[in-house]
C-alpha cells in the first residue's frame, strides 16, 4: 500500500504535531541566534515554495518570476519600518532620501504609515499584481514555455526598474530594515528575531493549510484538469483563464508573504530579491521536495537552503554545482520528487532491487474485500 | 426558422491558410434527432465539430443554437449554453478518480466560487450515482481514471457527456478501439440518450452506424454530399463513388 493512502492513527497525529509545536517553541532557546535566523529565513522562503506548487505542482504553470511578488512583500514591509523609524532623521523622512536630495516623501510612501495598510498591502499588493499579469497572460492563452519566458521578462523589467529608482527606493542599495524599530525595539534584535521565527513558523503551517483547502475538492481537481487537458477542462464549461488568475494570485499573495517574513530576518530588502537566479531557485525546492505534494515544497525549501548554507560554510564556491547535480537527478531519477518518490512507494522498490526486502505477494487491489467484480 | 430546430449551420467555410477544410457546409437538426456523421478522411468531420463548439472560426457562415448565434462565443460559454463534445481518443482527466471526473462535469454553475463555497449537492450525487451505473464503473469509483481499460475510457467519458446535461452532444468516433460487444452497448446507449436529447455522432464504423439506425449526412471535401436514411444514401451514386467504394473495387 502506497505511504499516502496509509490512514495515520490520530494519536500518532496528534503527537507528531505536539513535538512539532514543543519543537517551534523551544528552537529559540536550542538553537544558536546565527542558526534560529537562519532557519526562520528559509522558513520563510517554504511559503513562496507552497505558492510556486499551487501554481505549477498542481495547475501546470511554471513562474519563473516568482521574486516580482517576493520583493514587492518585502518592500512594503520595509518602507513601512523605515517610514515609522525615521523620526530622527531630516524632513522626517527615512536616511536615504538625503543621498539623492530628495525632501518630500514620494506620495505612494503616505500609506505606509499605516500598519493596517501595510498589514494588508504585504500580501494584497503582491496577489493584486499577480492577478493583473496573469489575467492578461491566460487571457491571451499563452501557455507553457511561453509562459515561463514572459515571467522572466517581468522579472527582468521589475529589477532593473527598482535597480533604477534611487530617489524613490533607493535603487540598488534597497531598504534596510535590522535598525529599524517596531514596538519601541530594534527589529535587528535577538528578542525580536525569536518573535519573528515564530510569527513565521505559525504563518508556515496556517500557509499550509490554506493551500491544502484550496487544493482539495473539485477546485483542486480543476486545477489538475487544467494541467493535464485545459481544452477539456474549457469544453466541461469551465473558464480555465479565471480559474488559473485565481490560483496565480494565491500564489502572488503567499509570495508577498514570505518576501515580507524575509525581509525583517535578513535585514534588508534590495533588487536582488529579484534576480533571475533566486527564481529559479524557488522552482528547484519544489521540484526536489516534489511537485504536487504541497508538504514537499516545504521541506525542499528549507533543507535545500539548510544544504546550501552548510555547504558553502564548509566549501565556499562549490554550492552552485551541487545545486545543479541535485535538479539534474530529481529531474531523471525522481521526477515526482523527494516526497513524491517516497509517497509512490519508491524506497520499497529501490529494497526490492537491492534483494533487501520482499516482494509484496498479493497484487494490492486484491486485498480488497467485500467488493467482488472489482479486480478483471 | 422552425422552433423545433436545435442546430443550423449556414453556409459554413472555414479555410485554413487557403485550404478549405469546410466548403458551404449546411446543416440543420431538430430538437431530440439522432444524426451519424460519416465522411472519408479529410471530409471536415472534426473540423465541423471544432466550429459548433467554439475551437475553430469559420471564415464565413453562421452558426445558430437555439436561436442563438455561436459565432465568436468562447469553448465554455458554448459548453454552458448547452453543447456537450465527447472526443476522439479518450479524453478524460487520468490523475482524477472515476468520481471526481464526473463530479466536474455534474457541477453546476461552473464559477470558481460555487467550487470553493459550497459542497457538491446531494442531487448531483445522485446523478454520479445513476451515471455509474449506466456506465458499469460503479466499482471503479475510487480508481484514478487513468487505470481504466480503453473501453472504460470511452465510456467514462460519454457518462461525463451525459452528465453535464447537454441540449446537443457531439459524439467524435466513440467506438474507435472498443470490442464488438461493447460497441453494441453504446449504440444502444446513445440511441437510449436521442429523444430527450438531440445527438450528433461522428464515425467510420459502419456497422455501427447501422446499428444506430439513424439519419446519416455523408461529408466529403468539406461539404455535405447526400442525406438520409442508411437505405437512402447506400444507394447514393455519389456516396458510393466516394466513399462506400464501388463492388469492383
Amino acid at each position: 500500500m502506497p505511504l499516502s493512502k496509509i490512514k495515520f492513527d490520530k494519536k500518532i497525529v496528534l503527537s507528531f504535531w505536539i513535538i512539532l509545536i514543543a519543537l517551534i517553541i523551544a528552537a529559540p532557546t536550542l538553537l544558536p541566534v546565527f542558526r534560529l535566523n537562519l532557519l526562520g529565513r528559509y522558513l520563510s522562503l517554504s511559503i513562496v515554495a507552497l505558492g510556486v506548487d499551487l501554481i505549477w505542482g498542481y495547475t501546470g504553470l511554471l513562474s519563473l518570476g516568482q521574486g516580482i511578488f517576493f520583493a514587492l512583500g518585502g518592500y512594503c514591509a520595509a518602507m513601512y519600518l523605515q517610514i515609522t523609524s525615521s523620526s530622527e532623521f531630516p524632513n522626517n523622512i527615512p536616511e536615504f532620501f538625503a543621498l539623492y536630495g530628495v525632501e518630500k516623501l514620494p506620495f505612494f510612501w503616505e500609506p505606509f504609515r499605516s500598519p493596517v495598510f501595510t498589514f494588508l498591502a504585504i500580501w494584497i499588493i503582491p496577489a493584486l499584481v499577480a492577478g493583473l499579469i496573469g489575467f492578461l497572460v491566460f487571457r491571451n492563452r499563452i501557455k507553457g514555455v511561453y509562459f515561463s519566458i514572459l515571467t522572466q521578462a517581468s522579472l527582468l523589467v521589475f529589477f532593473n526598474f527598482f535597480n533604477g529608482q534611487q530617489k524613490l527606493i533607493n535603487g540598488t542599495n534597497g531598504l534596510k530594515t535590522d535598525v529599524t524599530q517596531l514596538f519601541g525595539q530594534m527589529v535587528g534584535s535577538e528578542s525580536m528575531q525569536r518573535i519573528f521565527f515564530w510569527i513565521t513558523a505559525i504563518l508556515v503551517i496556517s500557509a499550509w493549510f490554506f493551500a491544502k483547502w484550496v487544493v482539495k475538492g473539485r477546485f483542486g481537481n480543476i486545477l489538475i484538469g487544467i494541467r493535464d487537458d485545459e481544452p477539456r477542462v474549457r469544453f466541461t464549461g469551465y473558464n480555465p483563464v479565471i480559474f488559473k488568475t485565481i490560483i496565480f494570485s494565491i500564489a502572488g499573495g503567499l509570495a508577498g508573504i514570505s518576501g515580507a517574513l524575509y525581509t525583517v530576518q535578513s535585514g534588508i530588502v534590495s533588487p536582488q530579491f529579484m534576480t533571475v537566479p533566486f527564481s529559479i531557485e524557488m522552482v528547484i525546492w519544489v521540484a526536489v521536495g516534489g511537485r504536487g505534494t504541497l508538504l514537499g515544497a516545504i521541506l525542499g525549501a528549507v533543507f535545500i537552503n539548510y544544504a546550501k548554507s552548510l555547504v558553502s560554510e564548509a566549501l565556499p564556491a562549490s554550492w552552485m554545482f551541487i545545486q545543479g547535480g541535485l535538479f539534474i537527478l530529481v529531474v531523471t531519477a525522481l521526477p515526482e520528487g523527494v516526497l513524491g518518490w517516497i509517497q509512490g512507494d519508491g524506497p520499497r522498490n529501490l529494497l526490492q532491487r537491492f534483494g533487501l526486502k520482499r516482494k509484496i505477494e498479493t497484487y494490492p487491489s486484491l486485498e480488497v474485500e467485500n467488493k467482488e467484480g472489482d479486480n478483471e | 426558422m422552425n422552433n423545433k430546430e436545435l442546430l443550423n449551420l449556414i453556409d459554413i467555410t472555414v479555410s485554413f491558410e487557403g485550404f478549405l477544410a469546410l466548403n458551404k457546409l449546411n446543416l440543420n437538426l431538430r430538437k431530440g434527432e439522432l444524426r451519424a456523421v460519416i465522411g472519408p478522411n479529410g471530409a471536415g468531420k472534426t473540423t465541423f465539430l471544432d466550429v459548433i463548439t467554439g475551437k475553430v472560426k469559420p471564415t464565413k457562415g453562421e452558426v445558430i443554437f437555439k436561436g442563438k448565434s455561436l459565432i465568436g462565443r468562447k469553448e465554455h460559454k458554448i459548453a454552458r449554453l448547452g453543447v456537450g463534445r465527447k472526443f476522439q481518443s479518450p479524453r478524460i482527466f487520468e490523475n482524477l478518480t472515476v468520481k471526481e471526473n464526473l463530479e466536474i462535469s455534474v457541477t453546476t454553475p461552473k464559477s470558481p466560487l460555487n467550487l470553493i463555497k459550497k459542497s457538491i449537492k446531494d442531487e448531483q450525487l445522485n446523478e454520479i450515482e445513476r451515471l455509474m451505473k449506466i456506465v458499469n464503473l460503479a466499482q471503479k469509483v475510487d480508481s484514478k481514471a487513468g487505470s481504466l481499460s480503453h473501453g472504460q475510457k470511452q465510456w467514462l467519458e460519454i457518462a461525463m457527456l451525459v452528465g453535464q446535461k447537454p441540449d446537443l452532444m457531439l459524439v467524435d468516433e466513440p467506438v474507435a478501439g472498443l470490442t464488438d460487444e461493447e460497441t453494441d452497448l453504446t449504440a444502444d446507449l446513445l440511441k437510449s440518450l436521442s429523444g430527450e436529447n438531440t445527438v450528433v455522432v461522428i464515425d467510420h464504423d459502419m456497422e455501427f452506424i447501422r446499428r444506430l439506425d439513424s439519419n446519416v449526412s455523408v461529408l466529403n471535401q468539406g461539404t455535405v454530399l447526400c442525406e438520409g436514411t442508411m437505405e437512402t444514401i447506400q444507394r447514393d451514386k455519389k456516396v458510393i463513388d466516394v466513399y462506400l467504394g464501388r463492388p469492383e473495387d
